[in-house]
Protein backbone atom coordinates (compact mmCIF):
# COMPACT_ATOMS: atom_id res chain seq x y z
CA UNK A 1 0.00 0.00 0.00
CA UNK A 2 1.30 3.10 -1.10
CA UNK A 3 0.82 6.33 1.57
CA UNK A 4 0.98 9.97 0.65
CA UNK A 5 2.36 11.51 4.02
CA UNK A 6 2.06 15.40 4.07
CA UNK A 7 2.70 17.67 2.70
CA UNK A 8 1.11 19.28 5.71
CA UNK A 9 3.47 18.76 8.49
CA UNK A 10 4.66 15.19 8.61
CA UNK A 11 7.36 16.15 10.80
CA UNK A 12 7.95 20.14 10.76
CA UNK A 13 7.41 22.21 8.06
CA UNK A 14 5.76 21.17 4.98
CA UNK A 15 7.28 18.00 3.19
CA UNK A 16 5.96 15.45 1.83
CA UNK A 17 6.95 11.76 1.91
CA UNK A 18 5.55 8.68 -0.56
CA UNK A 19 5.80 5.71 1.45
CA UNK A 20 5.10 2.19 0.42
CA UNK A 21 3.96 -0.10 3.38
CA UNK A 22 4.01 -3.43 3.98
CA UNK A 23 2.09 -4.04 7.15
CA UNK A 24 3.23 -1.26 9.09
CA UNK A 25 6.74 -1.87 7.79
CA UNK A 26 8.24 0.54 5.18
CA UNK A 27 9.77 -0.78 2.40
CA UNK A 28 10.12 2.27 0.04
CA UNK A 29 10.06 5.99 1.09
CA UNK A 30 10.66 8.63 -1.48
CA UNK A 31 11.24 12.07 -0.62
CA UNK A 32 8.99 14.73 -2.48
CA UNK A 33 10.30 18.13 -1.29
CA UNK A 34 9.83 21.68 -2.92
CA UNK A 35 6.67 22.74 -0.78
CA UNK A 36 8.38 25.70 0.58
CA UNK A 37 10.65 26.70 -2.27
CA UNK A 38 11.27 30.46 -2.47
CA UNK A 39 13.84 30.58 -5.13
CA UNK A 40 16.13 32.50 -2.71
CA UNK A 41 19.37 31.48 -5.31
CA UNK A 42 17.45 33.33 -7.70
CA UNK A 43 16.47 36.33 -5.10
CA UNK A 44 20.01 37.13 -4.28
CA UNK A 45 21.09 37.77 -8.21
CA UNK A 46 18.88 40.91 -7.95
CA UNK A 47 20.06 42.15 -4.37
CA UNK A 48 23.04 43.37 -3.46
CA UNK A 49 25.87 42.07 -1.20
CA UNK A 50 24.07 43.69 1.82
CA UNK A 51 21.06 43.50 0.91
CA UNK A 52 21.01 39.17 0.53
CA UNK A 53 22.04 38.96 4.12
CA UNK A 54 18.40 39.03 5.82
CA UNK A 55 16.55 36.88 3.12
CA UNK A 56 19.27 34.23 3.17
CA UNK A 57 18.88 34.12 6.76
CA UNK A 58 15.16 33.16 6.54
CA UNK A 59 15.48 29.33 5.27
CA UNK A 60 16.91 28.55 8.79
CA UNK A 61 15.68 30.83 11.21
CA UNK A 62 16.31 28.67 13.92
CA UNK A 63 19.86 28.83 12.81
CA UNK A 64 20.16 32.37 11.87
CA UNK A 65 23.67 32.50 12.61
CA UNK A 66 24.77 29.40 10.90
CA UNK A 67 23.44 29.79 7.44
CA UNK A 68 24.59 32.97 6.95
CA UNK A 69 28.65 32.28 8.46
CA UNK A 70 29.46 31.22 5.27
CA UNK A 71 28.01 33.54 3.28
CA UNK A 72 30.23 36.29 5.20
CA UNK A 73 33.39 34.62 4.71
CA UNK A 74 32.63 33.54 1.00
CA UNK A 75 32.43 37.32 0.43
CA UNK A 76 35.10 37.97 2.52
CA UNK A 77 37.21 35.92 0.56
CA UNK A 78 36.60 37.46 -2.62
CA UNK A 79 37.37 40.96 -1.39
CA UNK A 80 40.61 39.37 0.07
CA UNK A 81 39.40 41.41 3.62
CA UNK A 82 38.96 39.55 7.11
CA UNK A 83 36.98 40.78 10.27
CA UNK A 84 38.79 41.92 13.08
CA UNK A 85 39.66 39.52 15.88
CA UNK A 86 37.33 40.10 18.27
CA UNK A 87 34.55 40.16 15.92
CA UNK A 88 35.76 36.85 14.69
CA UNK A 89 34.82 35.53 18.99
CA UNK A 90 31.30 37.47 18.35
CA UNK A 91 30.86 35.16 15.29
CA UNK A 92 32.08 32.14 16.67
CA UNK A 93 29.92 32.76 19.97
CA UNK A 94 27.05 33.51 17.72
CA UNK A 95 27.30 30.10 15.98
CA UNK A 96 27.20 28.39 18.92
CA UNK A 97 24.42 29.80 21.23
CA UNK A 98 22.26 28.93 17.63
CA UNK A 99 23.82 25.39 17.67
CA UNK A 100 22.45 24.85 21.19
CA UNK A 101 19.25 26.74 20.58
CA UNK A 102 18.75 24.46 17.11
CA UNK A 103 19.77 21.63 19.37
CA UNK A 104 17.23 22.62 21.86
CA UNK A 105 13.67 22.88 19.63
CA UNK A 106 15.53 19.53 17.76
CA UNK A 107 14.96 17.56 21.43
CA UNK A 108 11.98 18.95 21.89
CA UNK A 109 10.44 17.90 18.44
CA UNK A 110 12.06 14.51 19.25
CA UNK A 111 10.53 14.57 22.53
CA UNK A 112 6.81 15.09 21.32
CA UNK A 113 7.24 12.75 18.24
CA UNK A 114 8.10 9.93 21.27
CA UNK A 115 4.96 10.76 22.90
CA UNK A 116 7.08 12.55 25.61
CA UNK A 117 5.53 15.50 26.34
CA UNK A 118 7.59 16.98 28.86
CA UNK A 119 10.57 16.39 26.72
CA UNK A 120 8.99 18.94 24.73
CA UNK A 121 8.73 21.27 27.26
CA UNK A 122 12.16 21.95 28.52
CA UNK A 123 14.03 22.25 25.78
CA UNK A 124 11.52 24.85 24.58
CA UNK A 125 11.64 26.68 27.71
CA UNK A 126 15.57 26.65 28.06
CA UNK A 127 15.83 27.58 24.87
CA UNK A 128 14.60 30.93 25.99
CA UNK A 129 17.77 31.54 27.82
CA UNK A 130 20.19 31.51 25.27
CA UNK A 131 17.55 33.02 23.03
CA UNK A 132 17.89 36.35 25.52
CA UNK A 133 21.33 35.49 25.89
CA UNK A 134 21.74 36.01 21.99
CA UNK A 135 19.48 39.02 22.18
CA UNK A 136 22.38 40.71 23.93
CA UNK A 137 24.52 40.48 21.22
CA UNK A 138 22.01 40.12 17.82
CA UNK A 139 19.42 42.34 19.19
CA UNK A 140 16.50 40.55 18.28
CA UNK A 141 15.17 36.82 19.16
CA UNK A 142 15.77 35.05 15.98
CA UNK A 143 16.73 36.85 12.65
CA UNK A 144 19.82 38.82 13.87
CA UNK A 145 20.96 39.74 10.51
CA UNK A 146 24.24 39.75 12.59
CA UNK A 147 27.14 39.17 10.50
CA UNK A 148 27.93 41.22 7.66
CA UNK A 149 31.76 40.89 5.68
CA UNK A 150 34.15 42.56 7.52
CA UNK A 151 32.68 41.97 10.85
CA UNK A 152 29.53 41.76 13.02
CA UNK A 153 27.09 44.81 13.41
CA UNK A 154 26.95 45.14 17.03
CA UNK A 155 29.34 44.03 19.66
CA UNK A 156 28.66 41.97 22.78
CA UNK A 157 27.73 44.35 25.97
CA UNK A 158 30.02 44.24 29.60
CA UNK A 159 27.37 42.38 30.88
CA UNK A 160 27.31 39.66 28.71
CA UNK A 161 29.93 37.51 29.77
CA UNK A 162 28.26 37.00 33.40
CA UNK A 163 25.50 36.19 31.69
CA UNK A 164 26.64 33.68 29.68
CA UNK A 165 28.95 32.05 32.21
CA UNK A 166 25.53 32.23 34.36
CA UNK A 167 23.35 30.39 32.36
CA UNK A 168 26.04 27.79 31.07
CA UNK A 169 25.99 26.75 34.61
CA UNK A 170 22.30 26.33 34.60
CA UNK A 171 22.32 24.62 31.46
CA UNK A 172 24.92 22.15 32.69
CA UNK A 173 22.27 20.98 35.45
CA UNK A 174 19.37 20.76 33.17
CA UNK A 175 21.82 18.41 30.31
CA UNK A 176 21.90 16.29 33.63
CA UNK A 177 18.08 16.07 34.25
CA UNK A 178 17.51 15.79 30.31
CA UNK A 179 19.66 12.74 30.63
CA UNK A 180 18.01 11.37 33.42
CA UNK A 181 14.33 11.60 32.05
CA UNK A 182 14.74 10.84 28.56
CA UNK A 183 18.46 9.88 27.20
CA UNK A 184 18.62 6.74 29.86
CA UNK A 185 14.78 6.32 29.76
CA UNK A 186 14.16 2.83 28.91
CA UNK A 187 11.14 3.81 26.60
CA UNK A 188 13.57 6.33 24.69
CA UNK A 189 15.67 3.26 23.95
CA UNK A 190 12.43 0.98 22.79
CA UNK A 191 11.72 3.48 20.44
CA UNK A 192 15.34 4.82 19.10
CA UNK A 193 18.31 2.01 19.34
CA UNK A 194 18.97 -0.21 16.38
CA UNK A 195 15.79 1.86 14.38
CA UNK A 196 16.75 3.93 11.25
CA UNK A 197 20.35 2.57 11.27
CA UNK A 198 22.96 4.13 8.87
CA UNK A 199 25.91 2.41 7.93
CA UNK A 200 28.86 4.40 7.87
CA UNK A 201 30.23 3.26 4.07
CA UNK A 202 26.58 4.83 3.16
CA UNK A 203 26.97 7.96 5.06
CA UNK A 204 30.03 8.65 3.46
CA UNK A 205 29.01 7.44 0.09
CA UNK A 206 25.83 9.67 0.75
CA UNK A 207 27.66 12.40 1.17
CA UNK A 208 25.59 12.89 4.18
CA UNK A 209 26.67 15.85 6.95
CA UNK A 210 25.96 17.07 10.84
CA UNK A 211 25.07 15.22 13.51
CA UNK A 212 23.75 12.16 11.14
CA UNK A 213 27.12 11.95 10.08
CA UNK A 214 28.70 11.85 12.98
CA UNK A 215 26.44 9.21 14.02
CA UNK A 216 27.51 6.84 12.17
CA UNK A 217 31.06 6.74 13.04
CA UNK A 218 32.50 9.34 10.70
CA UNK A 219 34.88 12.01 12.74
CA UNK A 220 33.89 14.81 10.31
CA UNK A 221 33.35 18.29 11.70
CA UNK A 222 34.38 21.88 9.33
CA UNK A 223 35.15 23.15 12.83
CA UNK A 224 37.89 20.79 12.90
CA UNK A 225 38.87 19.81 9.43
CA UNK A 226 38.94 23.23 7.85
CA UNK A 227 39.10 26.05 11.02
CA UNK A 228 37.91 28.95 10.07
CA UNK A 229 38.02 32.16 12.00
CA UNK A 230 39.13 31.36 15.32
CA UNK A 231 38.26 27.84 15.86
CA UNK A 232 41.76 26.84 15.42
CA UNK A 233 42.33 28.37 18.73
CA UNK A 234 39.53 26.75 21.05
CA UNK A 235 39.38 23.53 22.01
CA UNK A 236 36.35 20.74 21.50
CA UNK A 237 35.68 17.31 21.14
CA UNK A 238 34.19 16.21 18.11
CA UNK A 239 31.27 13.77 19.73
CA UNK A 240 31.34 10.51 17.62
CA UNK A 241 29.18 7.23 17.97
CA UNK A 242 29.02 4.85 15.88
CA UNK A 243 25.95 2.89 15.69
CA UNK A 244 24.23 4.86 13.27
CA UNK A 245 20.81 5.21 14.78
CA UNK A 246 18.62 7.03 16.19
CA UNK A 247 19.59 6.89 19.54
CA UNK A 248 23.41 7.90 18.54
CA UNK A 249 21.91 10.97 16.73
CA UNK A 250 20.06 11.66 19.80
CA UNK A 251 23.46 11.37 22.06
CA UNK A 252 25.44 13.58 19.28
CA UNK A 253 23.22 16.33 19.91
CA UNK A 254 23.25 15.94 23.53
CA UNK A 255 27.27 16.17 23.80
CA UNK A 256 27.14 19.24 20.91
CA UNK A 257 25.71 20.90 23.41
CA UNK A 258 27.83 20.37 26.12
CA UNK A 259 30.91 21.06 23.46
CA UNK A 260 29.55 24.63 22.27
CA UNK A 261 29.03 25.26 26.08
CA UNK A 262 32.72 24.90 26.36
CA UNK A 263 33.54 26.94 23.38
CA UNK A 264 31.29 29.56 24.45
CA UNK A 265 33.45 29.59 27.71
CA UNK A 266 36.71 29.68 25.86
CA UNK A 267 35.98 32.42 23.64
CA UNK A 268 34.33 35.06 26.28
CA UNK A 269 38.09 34.16 27.95
CA UNK A 270 40.43 34.66 24.96
CA UNK A 271 38.06 37.60 23.39
CA UNK A 272 40.43 40.21 23.13
CA UNK A 273 39.09 44.11 23.05
CA UNK A 274 39.20 45.80 19.97
CA UNK A 275 36.78 46.83 16.58
CA UNK A 276 33.96 44.53 15.44
CA UNK A 277 33.99 45.72 12.03
CA UNK A 278 36.18 46.30 9.26
CA UNK A 279 34.82 49.70 7.31
CA UNK A 280 34.25 48.84 4.25
CA UNK A 281 32.11 50.64 1.29
CA UNK A 282 28.57 50.58 1.52
CA UNK A 283 28.67 49.11 -2.13
CA UNK A 284 30.27 46.10 -1.62
CA UNK A 285 31.94 45.33 -5.39
CA UNK A 286 33.78 42.03 -5.37
CA UNK A 287 36.40 41.66 -8.04
CA UNK A 288 35.67 38.91 -10.57
CA UNK A 289 36.29 35.72 -9.64
CA UNK A 290 34.37 33.06 -7.63
CA UNK A 291 34.32 31.33 -3.70
CA UNK A 292 33.44 29.02 -1.99
CA UNK A 293 33.27 29.08 2.00
CA UNK A 294 31.77 26.20 4.24
CA UNK A 295 31.41 26.05 8.08
CA UNK A 296 30.05 24.37 10.39
CA UNK A 297 26.00 24.95 11.00
CA UNK A 298 24.01 23.32 13.65
CA UNK A 299 22.52 20.67 11.09
CA UNK A 300 26.17 20.36 9.42
CA UNK A 301 28.05 21.47 6.74
CA UNK A 302 26.77 24.92 5.48
CA UNK A 303 28.44 26.13 2.11
CA UNK A 304 28.24 29.01 -0.47
CA UNK A 305 29.59 29.26 -3.30
CA UNK A 306 29.86 32.63 -4.92
CA UNK A 307 30.41 33.96 -8.64
CA UNK A 308 31.10 37.21 -8.67
CA UNK A 309 31.47 39.09 -12.33
CA UNK A 310 32.40 42.36 -10.19
CA UNK A 311 29.30 43.81 -10.11
CA UNK A 312 26.99 44.98 -7.31
CA UNK A 313 25.05 41.88 -7.29
CA UNK A 314 26.80 38.41 -7.16
CA UNK A 315 26.44 36.87 -10.65
CA UNK A 316 24.88 33.33 -9.03
CA UNK A 317 24.70 32.43 -5.43
CA UNK A 318 24.67 28.84 -4.84
CA UNK A 319 23.02 27.84 -1.26
CA UNK A 320 24.81 24.47 -0.51
CA UNK A 321 22.46 23.39 2.98
CA UNK A 322 22.83 20.58 5.34
CA UNK A 323 19.62 19.65 5.11
CA UNK A 324 19.44 19.15 1.38
CA UNK A 325 22.28 17.09 1.53
CA UNK A 326 20.92 14.66 4.18
CA UNK A 327 17.54 14.31 1.95
CA UNK A 328 19.39 11.57 -0.66
CA UNK A 329 19.44 9.19 2.98
CA UNK A 330 15.67 9.29 3.97
CA UNK A 331 14.74 6.42 1.89
CA UNK A 332 18.07 4.38 3.43
CA UNK A 333 16.89 5.50 6.87
CA UNK A 334 13.32 4.74 6.44
CA UNK A 335 13.16 1.23 4.92
CA UNK A 336 12.42 -1.28 7.19
CA UNK A 337 11.21 1.05 9.87
CA UNK A 338 7.90 0.95 11.70
CA UNK A 339 5.18 3.23 10.10
CA UNK A 340 5.15 4.41 13.89
CA UNK A 341 9.21 5.61 14.02
CA UNK A 342 9.04 7.41 10.66
CA UNK A 343 8.45 10.50 12.83
CA UNK A 344 11.41 10.20 14.78
CA UNK A 345 13.76 8.95 12.28
CA UNK A 346 12.79 11.46 9.85
CA UNK A 347 13.05 13.76 12.26
CA UNK A 348 16.67 12.08 13.82
CA UNK A 349 18.14 12.92 10.09
CA UNK A 350 17.62 17.00 11.54
CA UNK A 351 16.13 17.40 7.93
CA UNK A 352 14.01 20.60 8.06
CA UNK A 353 12.47 21.45 4.82
CA UNK A 354 12.39 25.02 5.03
CA UNK A 355 16.28 25.08 4.69
CA UNK A 356 16.12 22.48 1.91
CA UNK A 357 13.70 24.16 -0.56
CA UNK A 358 15.93 27.09 0.18
CA UNK B 1 51.16 26.86 4.32
CA UNK B 2 53.46 26.15 1.66
CA UNK B 3 52.86 22.45 2.77
CA UNK B 4 49.35 23.37 2.19
CA UNK B 5 49.50 24.91 -1.04
CA UNK B 6 51.26 22.43 -2.55
CA UNK B 7 49.36 19.51 -2.04
CA UNK B 8 46.50 21.42 -4.11
CA UNK B 9 49.22 22.08 -6.64
CA UNK B 10 50.14 18.38 -6.68
CA UNK B 11 46.86 18.01 -7.07
CA UNK B 12 46.29 20.37 -9.83
CA UNK B 13 49.33 18.61 -11.56
CA UNK B 14 48.77 15.26 -11.04
CA UNK B 15 45.22 15.59 -12.85
CA UNK B 16 46.36 18.06 -15.59
CA UNK B 17 48.96 15.37 -16.63
CA UNK B 18 46.62 12.66 -16.58
CA UNK B 19 43.80 14.18 -18.77
CA UNK B 20 46.52 16.58 -20.97
CA UNK B 21 44.71 17.72 -23.68
CA UNK B 22 41.22 17.21 -22.46
CA UNK B 23 41.68 20.41 -19.80
CA UNK B 24 40.63 23.31 -20.48
CA UNK B 25 41.98 25.37 -17.40
CA UNK B 26 42.78 25.07 -13.98
CA UNK B 27 43.41 26.94 -11.55
CA UNK B 28 44.21 26.28 -7.25
CA UNK B 29 44.50 28.44 -4.09
CA UNK B 30 44.65 27.78 -0.33
CA UNK B 31 42.27 24.57 0.26
CA UNK B 32 40.70 24.94 -3.50
CA UNK B 33 41.52 24.07 -6.53
CA UNK B 34 39.52 23.66 -9.69
CA UNK B 35 39.96 22.33 -12.91
CA UNK B 36 38.02 22.29 -16.28
CA UNK B 37 37.49 19.65 -18.47
CA UNK B 38 35.39 18.48 -21.82
CA UNK B 39 32.28 17.01 -20.93
CA UNK B 40 33.13 13.96 -23.32
CA UNK B 41 36.02 12.53 -20.56
CA UNK B 42 33.64 14.10 -16.98
CA UNK B 43 33.36 10.52 -16.66
CA UNK B 44 36.72 9.27 -16.67
CA UNK B 45 38.34 12.37 -14.63
CA UNK B 46 35.77 11.88 -11.96
CA UNK B 47 36.09 8.22 -11.66
CA UNK B 48 40.35 9.12 -11.51
CA UNK B 49 39.50 11.69 -8.61
CA UNK B 50 37.46 9.16 -6.14
CA UNK B 51 39.61 6.35 -6.90
CA UNK B 52 43.08 7.65 -7.27
CA UNK B 53 43.26 10.91 -5.37
CA UNK B 54 40.65 9.54 -2.66
CA UNK B 55 37.74 12.23 -2.90
CA UNK B 56 34.65 9.81 -1.62
CA UNK B 57 31.63 12.37 -2.21
CA UNK B 58 30.28 14.98 -3.88
CA UNK B 59 29.18 17.94 -1.85
CA UNK B 60 26.83 20.05 -4.70
CA UNK B 61 26.19 20.58 -8.35
CA UNK B 62 26.01 24.32 -9.59
CA UNK B 63 25.14 25.86 -12.51
CA UNK B 64 26.00 29.09 -13.90
CA UNK B 65 24.47 30.12 -17.06
CA UNK B 66 26.73 32.44 -19.01
CA UNK B 67 24.61 33.85 -21.97
CA UNK B 68 27.51 35.71 -23.59
CA UNK B 69 29.26 33.15 -24.33
CA UNK B 70 26.73 31.09 -24.84
CA UNK B 71 27.53 28.24 -22.11
CA UNK B 72 25.96 26.93 -19.01
CA UNK B 73 28.63 25.74 -16.88
CA UNK B 74 28.17 23.06 -14.93
CA UNK B 75 30.47 22.59 -11.47
CA UNK B 76 30.88 19.65 -9.31
CA UNK B 77 32.30 20.03 -5.91
CA UNK B 78 33.42 16.76 -3.86
CA UNK B 79 35.92 16.65 -0.79
CA UNK B 80 36.68 13.29 1.22
CA UNK B 81 36.02 11.97 4.14
CA UNK B 82 37.98 8.94 4.65
CA UNK B 83 40.95 10.85 3.45
CA UNK B 84 42.12 12.99 6.82
CA UNK B 85 44.54 14.95 4.34
CA UNK B 86 41.65 15.84 1.78
CA UNK B 87 39.54 17.02 4.60
CA UNK B 88 40.58 20.69 4.43
CA UNK B 89 40.22 20.53 1.05
CA UNK B 90 37.67 20.87 -1.48
CA UNK B 91 37.77 20.64 -5.15
CA UNK B 92 35.90 21.75 -8.32
CA UNK B 93 35.41 19.69 -11.23
CA UNK B 94 33.67 22.13 -14.14
CA UNK B 95 32.89 21.73 -17.70
CA UNK B 96 31.25 24.47 -19.94
CA UNK B 97 28.36 22.77 -22.03
CA UNK B 98 26.35 25.15 -25.30
CA UNK B 99 23.16 26.31 -23.81
CA UNK B 100 21.45 25.77 -25.90
CA UNK B 101 21.52 21.82 -26.05
CA UNK B 102 23.36 21.55 -22.74
CA UNK B 103 23.97 17.66 -22.01
CA UNK B 104 26.38 15.78 -19.79
CA UNK B 105 27.00 12.27 -18.37
CA UNK B 106 25.28 12.19 -14.62
CA UNK B 107 28.12 11.22 -12.40
CA UNK B 108 25.51 9.22 -10.03
CA UNK B 109 27.76 5.88 -11.05
CA UNK B 110 30.95 7.53 -9.75
CA UNK B 111 29.38 10.36 -6.72
CA UNK B 112 25.80 8.86 -5.80
CA UNK B 113 25.43 12.10 -3.58
CA UNK B 114 24.43 14.10 -6.46
CA UNK B 115 21.35 12.28 -6.79
CA UNK B 116 19.45 15.42 -6.08
CA UNK B 117 22.04 18.25 -6.66
CA UNK B 118 21.65 16.89 -10.65
CA UNK B 119 17.52 17.14 -10.45
CA UNK B 120 17.90 20.51 -8.80
CA UNK B 121 20.43 21.72 -11.23
CA UNK B 122 17.97 19.95 -14.20
CA UNK B 123 15.30 21.64 -13.21
CA UNK B 124 16.74 25.09 -13.00
CA UNK B 125 19.37 25.29 -15.60
CA UNK B 126 17.82 22.91 -17.89
CA UNK B 127 20.85 20.52 -17.66
CA UNK B 128 20.19 17.23 -19.00
CA UNK B 129 21.99 14.56 -16.84
CA UNK B 130 22.41 11.55 -19.30
CA UNK B 131 21.91 7.97 -17.30
CA UNK B 132 20.02 10.04 -14.57
CA UNK B 133 18.03 7.26 -13.43
CA UNK B 134 14.97 9.62 -11.78
CA UNK B 135 15.81 13.49 -13.58
CA UNK B 136 11.85 14.66 -12.97
CA UNK B 137 11.30 17.82 -11.31
CA UNK B 138 12.24 18.43 -7.34
CA UNK B 139 11.57 21.84 -5.99
CA UNK B 140 9.68 23.76 -8.52
CA UNK B 141 5.68 23.34 -8.57
CA UNK B 142 4.29 20.46 -11.13
CA UNK B 143 2.41 23.24 -13.01
CA UNK B 144 5.71 25.11 -13.93
CA UNK B 145 5.87 25.65 -17.78
CA UNK B 146 8.17 28.75 -17.71
CA UNK B 147 12.05 28.78 -18.60
CA UNK B 148 14.34 27.06 -16.14
CA UNK B 149 14.40 29.52 -13.70
CA UNK B 150 17.90 29.94 -12.80
CA UNK B 151 18.76 30.87 -16.52
CA UNK B 152 19.70 34.44 -16.82
CA UNK B 153 16.98 35.26 -19.25
CA UNK B 154 14.42 34.58 -16.99
CA UNK B 155 13.46 37.87 -14.98
CA UNK B 156 11.83 38.00 -11.75
CA UNK B 157 8.14 39.79 -12.31
CA UNK B 158 8.57 43.34 -11.31
CA UNK B 159 12.52 43.49 -11.71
Amino acid sequence: MTLSVGPQHPGSGHFRLIITVDGDIIVKAEPDPGYVHRGEEKMAEVRNYIQNIPHIERPSIIDASGILYPYVLAVEDLLGKSAPERAQYIRMIMAELNRITSHLYFLSIFGIFLGHSTMFMWPMGDREVFIDLSQMIGGTRITFSHFVPGGVRSDAPDSFADKAEKTCDYFEGRLKEYERIFVNNPLCHQRTVGVGVLTKEDAIKLGVVGPSLRASGVKSDTRRDEPYDAYDKVDFEVPVYSEGDSYARLRVHFDEMRQSMSIIRQCIKQMPKGPVKQKLPPQLRPPAGEAYARTEAARGAMAYYIVSDGGNYPYRLKMNVASFRNLIAIPYLLKGVHLADMPTVYWGLDYWPVEADK
Amino acid sequence: MSAQSSLEQSLVQQLSSQFKDSVRSSSFKAKRFKITVDETIILKVAEYIRDQLGFDHAASVTGTDFPKDGVIEVVYHFTSYSKDDLRKVVGALAVRIPRDSPKIPSLINVWPSVEYHERETYEMLGVTFEGHPNLKRLLLPEDWSDIPPLRKDFTLPGR
